[in-house]
């Protein structure tokens, strides 16, 4: 035998090693959260989900709240940051000068690197009172009696809340999503974009109805990326997010909680027993929230694909 | 020896008249001098071929007709390019509209990502509000004028990537004639096609001369020589000498014109 095949045979076994390890990994973790909660999940089944109310001195559980704060705050992350990253990507990519494209993409990679409890920090301390300040308070006096919206605003102006914690993860999620699009949009095929060019489209047809529809699955892949992070991130939420267990009010900035916020805060003093299962069941949620997206996903970039045509 | 009808049309006839004229066109790439001093006139209804060794500057000229120089920054043109007497280079058009007018081919297919019946819908609906008929219409039109409908009118709703080479070609013409343009280029059409695609793609340009001006840049010598009407040769940047094909392939005037012709250089 040639020394070469023994290495490749090797190096075979190592490559499949790892990928069963990664796969071992992610089944162990699902099992030992299934039999960490699983006193909570004997108690309360799928009704935890919708059941309002945490007083761990009652032992009383249910993660509406934080389920609902988790969903609430990532959704207006990516309500912001999608669009910002797409203006970021496409500016740098199409529309910056040569000599400010480097400098300002780093400048949005940098954004990454920002410590989350520097985010947090930042948030409650600079943020949070700007916002409370020059957005919510002027909003109250503006739409106050409204039925609606009038209760989206209400609330103390401390500017923690749903809407600070959201807007802090968009700006942490950003780097993620725009370097991403940024890198899908540089790889389209430049004579494509010129085959619309000499169409006659313009720069904005050409990104919008060739480059976005070319680099979907990227572009897609980069805000799921995003998503995973926002609904993952636990420091900077812990801050500014007010980690109250409400929801009476459906304001925006009135102190709220999320899964991993108050996974931090409670989990080190939990006692054994259905609080602890309780929060380890909140775990499993979000673990299969993020799951549930990922798979959502995929469907959809299936039925963009098959909306296309179907490939040969 | 018989001669096509075709070819002697283009003798006995008057000169046709110009469609494209190019006056002291002079082109850079960053520092580098691409083309120098470039003048010719390009006649309408009629095939005028490029030709020369890679790195001549044929593709250059062609990107300087439509201006799609200027999506780079480095890139200028100074001179004339007088599309029926207007300079496109100092033109206050909007440049959308100018390359609308002239319909652009590249060396690869470029399917867009989208349905064959979009690809070509793309173009038009850019300019034109048709109507859903209107629009199928038209895109019948764009397709049987290049010689595709036959083979994809069962599929229309089918990935444009999902074609052969020589039919997302085909398809990558169709949308450019769905634009109705005036001048159509085509930057070596035939270079990634087997010989039977390529075979397809030149009764093509035949058929197309009678309604558009056409621009082929090739490196097939043969093909230039049974496509076009006019043939221009380059070298490293100049126009060493612009005729009729027949001429420039019997009895060029220029040594080097000959040279490369007979494959002594090149």
């Amino acid at each position: 035998m040639r020394s070469g095949t023994v290495s490749d045979l090797l190096f075979g076994a190592v490559a499949r090693g790892a990928a069963l390890l990664t796969l071992a990994l992610l089944l162990g973790i699902i099992l030992s959260l299934i039999i960490g909660a699983w006193p909570a999940i004997e108690r309360y089944g799928l009704g935890f989900l919708t059941h309002n109310a945490w007083d761990p001195v009652q032992e009383d559980f249910g993660g509406m709240v934080m389920i609902y704060g988790t969903l609430a705050t990532s959704g207006i992350a990516l309500l912001i940051a999608v669009p910002v990253s797409f203006g970021i990507a496409l500016f740098l990519t199409e529309l910056a000068p040569a000599w400010l494209k480097r400098p300002l993409g780093t400048a949005v990679e940098l954004l990454a690197a920002v410590p989350s409890i520097v985010y947090g920090m930042w948030g409650l301390m600079v943020f949070g009172p700007v916002l409370a300040r020059y957005v919510q308070q002027p909003l109250q006096a503006w739409l106050g009696g409204t039925p609606v919206f009038g209760a989206l605003v209400s609330g103390p102006p401390v500017g923690i809340g749903i809407l600070s914690a959201g807007i802090i993860l968009s700006i942490m999620i950003i780097p993620f999503i725009a370097s991403v699009m940024r890198d899908v949009f540089e790889v389209t095929p430049p004579l494509l974009k010129e085959s619309a060019y000499g169409l006659g489209a313009t720069t904005w047809e050409v990104i919008w109805k060739i480059v976005l529809p070319y680099t979907r699955a990227g572009v897609l892949g980069g805000i799921m990326l995003g998503l995973g992070r926002a609904l993952g991130e636990t420091m900077a939420v812990t801050f500014v997010i007010g980690n109250m267990n409400q929801l009476r009010s459906s304001s925006l900035f009135e102190a709220a909680n999320s899964i991993t916020s108050a996974l931090a805060n409670e989990f080190a003093e939990a006692a054994p027993g259905m609080h602890q299962a309780a929060l380890i069941y909140l775990g499993l949620i979000l673990f299969l929230i993020t799951f549930v997206v990922l798979v959502f996903s995929r469907l959809l970039l299936l039925r963009l694909q098959k909306n296309e045509g179907k490939r040969a | 020896m018989i001669l096509p009808n075709i070819m002697l049309d283009t003798q006995t006839n008057a000169p046709p008249p110009v469609k494209m004229s190019v006056c002291n066109l002079d082109f850079y790439y960053g520092k580098f001098h691409a083309l120098k001093n470039i003048n010719l006139d390009i006649p309408a209804n009629r095939v005028t071929a490029f030709i020369g060794p890679s790195g001549c500057g044929k593709s250059t000229l062609l990107r300087a007709f439509n201006r799609m120089y200027e999506l780079y920054p480095d890139q200028r043109a100074t001179g004339e390019i007088l599309l029926d007497g207007e300079n496109l280079l100092t033109s206050k058009q909007d440049v959308a509209l100018i390359r609308a007018r002239i319909g652009m081919v590249f060396q690869k297919p470029t399917p867009f990502p989208m349905s064959i019946f979009d690809n070509i819908a793309f173009g038009v609906k850019l300019f034109e509000n048709l109507s859903q008929i209107d629009l199928e219409e038209r895109v019948e039109w764009a397709l049987k004028k290049a010689a595709l409908w036959d083979e994809i009118k069962d599929k229309l709703s089918q990935s444009g990537a999902s074609l052969s080479g020589g039919q997302q070609q085909r398809l990558c013409i169709a949308r450019c004639i769905a634009i109705r343009p005036e001048l159509l280029l085509l930057d070596e059409p035939c270079s990634a096609l087997d010989p039977i695609s390529t075979a397809r793609i030149e009764e093509l340009i035949a058929e197309l001369k009678k309604d558009y001006t056409v621009v082929i840049v090739t490196h097939n010598m043969q093909q230039a020589a049974r496509v076009s009407d006019h043939t221009a040769y380059m070298y490293l940047g100049d126009l060493v000498e612009f005729g009729e094909t027949e001429q420039m392939f019997f009895k060029p005037n220029r040594r080097e014109t000959e040279d490369y012709i007979t494959g002594r250089f090149g």
